[in-house]
């Protein structure tokens, strides 16, 4: 056994776990107060970029759990955004507006779509698996741009929003968004939960070695499969929201640059941790945001940025704060 | 007369599958032999199209346009790998998606940037915009029927540069082993740039091809980008004759789906309801063919044998 190279002057792990704390406090608090911040800035609008940006941090996290857990690389998680969303779509289309029928289906739905995509790509691995991944996610496409009973390639408006009988209302803006919030922290919460019992360090188990978990007697195969359903269910409650923020449900949800800007978000975060993908889809957000408010040829910029992040960039924004925190400790 | 549909529409296909064939190559090339994801190989396409349509424009001719722009998205392809591509080989493929996913954005903006946001145009010339008659009844576009001859001399071409010269010896050798080559005297950075050259020409011929029919427009690229993957994944990835194989299937199968699916389903269903179900499964069939193929055949359908 050859033992790691250490380097030079390492920032105790405790100073490092610290900085990542106050940055997780930070930016939670920041989330919870935001919509005052809006208020007394007079600019509504921020209320619903942040709203977005939660919804994209638990579809981003969601990804995060197959991709940095269980180093499964899904080019296809925008298939379950899509399920989502238009599950709430269709039904409300229908005239069933409430969210204890719309809700569950829709996250049946998706759970129903991972275990059928999950069954056919778990079989391959490595390139095949984000080829055939991305493949599911076009079929999802293109199955929905054909519906055209629920607008075809134009999408879906949602006249009636998810109605919880009079309990909450979402169509007030204040109330979504902390609906948002709060599903974000509970995803937060039970991925927690997840990766750190029995189940989520087979998963890890599994990243570094399959061959040798299989060889102890574990069925990888089953582990890597409930875990992309759990996956893909978590991005269809995401879907859910989305369909919910923007009164809309329409093909390009599910098109393939919303899977790798998903990757994007969990890699500019830090993948295999549970704060990176938030912190990732937030950076990816309003980046976006802004640099599309500088100039509309904004990809341009942002493009070469990302290159730079994958050639420069270790560990993403978590590594980031986590060496700061180890300079500044 | 459906005899004669049917043999057009088995052309259109073959024309799709050319056109496939022609991204696969360089797309199976570049993994096979350099272990590289580039999801930026349809940007090649595109930027292939776009400077057909600029030379073709400042010469006034399609075929000056073509030979020019050739050249020209040789040069862009190889700039890319030595700026970018290069650094990524000893990348794992997350790495590789998420940079050459960075370089579809730089280049689909960065060709509104330049040509601006509407579409381009390009005008065949004479002798190509007419139609031939193959067989009698059925008059057939004789460009569509130029891109064919083309793609199959390109194949052709391919095959005698891959199996009976010496730069397709280390190609070969560099495929097999990468290591071993080098270690056996052959420049590998060359090798890599040289080979990601000739995929860059093969994509950028494609959209040259493509660009009288389609319009010319940023983000072009992508779709046939996926349908290329499902090419050579169905191909068994690094194999060329899997790649031609699986690109005429693909490009058939397609076709056909889209041409007769829905008057199919008409035997079985009511006629709006077949049109409706026909069309989906059309659109989806490729995908579901995927599938199937990777469900019972996990490595592709022909993969390489050397591995």
């Amino acid at each position: 056994m050859k033992p790691d190279p250490k380097p030079v002057k390492a920032p105790s792990s405790a100073t490092v776990q610290s900085a990542r704390t106050t940055a997780i406090q930070i930016v939670f608090g920041f989330l919870a107060v935001m919509p005052l911040l809006a208020l007394a800035l007079d600019e509504p609008f921020y209320l619903t970029l942040f709203g977005r940006v939660m919804v994209y941090a638990i579809a981003a996290l969601s990804l995060d759990l197959i991709l940095g857990y269980g180093g499964m690389v899904s080019f296809g998680h925008a298939a379950f955004l899509g399920v989502g969303a238009y599950t709430v779509g269709i039904l409300s289309f229908h005239g069933i507006e409430s969210a204890f029928l719309q809700w569950p289906a829709a996250l049946l739905f998706s759970a129903l779509a991972a275990v059928l995509i999950g069954y056919v790509s778990l079989r391959t691995s490595g390139v095949y698996f984000i080829m055939i991944t991305l493949a599911f996610a076009q079929m999802f496409f293109y199955f929905f741009t054909s519906l055209e009973v629920y607008g075809g390639d134009d999408g879906l408006t949602i006249w009636k929003l998810s109605s919880f009988g009079g309990l909450i209302s979402l169509d007030d803006n204040l109330t979504l968004y902390y609906v948002i919030f709060t599903a974000l922290g509970g995803c937060l919460y039970l991925s927690h939960r997840l990766v750190n019992s029995h189940f989520g360090r087979v998963l890890q188990g599994i990243k570094s070695n399959e061959t040798r978990m299989r060889a102890i007697g574990y069925p990888t195969m089953r582990y890597k499969l409930l875990a992309f359903t759990i996956s893909g269910t978590m991005c269809g409650l995401a879907g859910v929201l989305l369909a919910n923020q923007s009164e809309f449900v329409a093909p390009s949800y599910l098109a393939w640059h919303r899977s790798g800007e998903l990757i994007v978000m969990v890699l500019l975060g830090g993948m295999g941790t549970l704060f990176g993908p938030v912190m990732g889809a937030i950076a990816f957000m309003l980046l976006a945001h802004f640099l599309a408010d500088l100039t509309i040829y904004w990809p341009v910029i942002f493009g070469p940025f990302l290159i730079a992040v994958v050639l420069f960039g270790r560990g993403g924004l978590h590594g980031l704060i986590g060496r700061m925190g180890g300079k500044g400790g | 007369m459906t005899v004669v549909l049917l043999f057009e529409q088995l052309l259109n296909g073959l024309q799709l599958g050319i056109m496939l064939f022609l991204m696969a190559a360089g797309l199976t090339l570049v993994f096979g032999i350099m272990n590289l994801i580039n999801l930026a190989h349809g940007s090649l396409y595109m930027v292939g199209a776009y400077l057909a349509a600029a030379f073709m424009q400042w010469t006034g001719s399609y075929i000056w346009g073509v030979l020019l722009a050739l050249p020209a998205t040789m040069a862009v392809g190889i700039v890319t790998e030595v700026v970018v591509l290069r650094s990524l080989y000893a990348r794992d493929h997350l790495d590789q998606v998420l940079a050459t996913f960075g370089l579809i954005l730089f280049f689909n903006e960065a060709v509104r940037l330049i040509w601006g946001p509407q579409p381009q145009f390009i005008d065949l010339p004479e002798f190509l915009s007419g139609q031939i008659e193959i067989i009698p009844g059925s008059p057939y576009p004789s460009f569509r029927l130029g891109i064919i001859l083309v793609g199959l001399a390109t194949a052709a071409f391919l095959y005698v540069l891959v199996t009976h010269t010496r730069i397709g010896m280390r190609i070969r050798a560099g495929a097999s082993d990468r290591v071993m080559a080098g270690a056996l005297g052959i420049d590998i950075r060359l090798l890599f740039t040289l080979v990601f050259g000739l995929g860059a020409v093969l994509a950028g011929l494609a959209g040259m091809m493509a660009a009288p029919i389609v319009s010319v427009q940023s983000g072009m690229g992508e779709e046939i980008l996926i349908l290329t993957f499902v090419v050579i994944v169905i191909g068994g990835i690094g194999s060329i004759r899997g790649a031609f194989l699986a690109a005429i299937l693909i490009g058939v199968i397609d076709t056909m789906g889209r041409a007769f699916l829905p008057q199919l389903l008409e035997t079985f269903l009511e006629r709006g309801a077949a049109h409706t179900a026909g069309s989906t499964i059309a659109a989806m069939l490729t995908y579901l063919l995927m599938a199937v193929v990777l469900f019972f055949r996990p490595q592709g359908l022909f993969p390489p044998r050397s591995r």
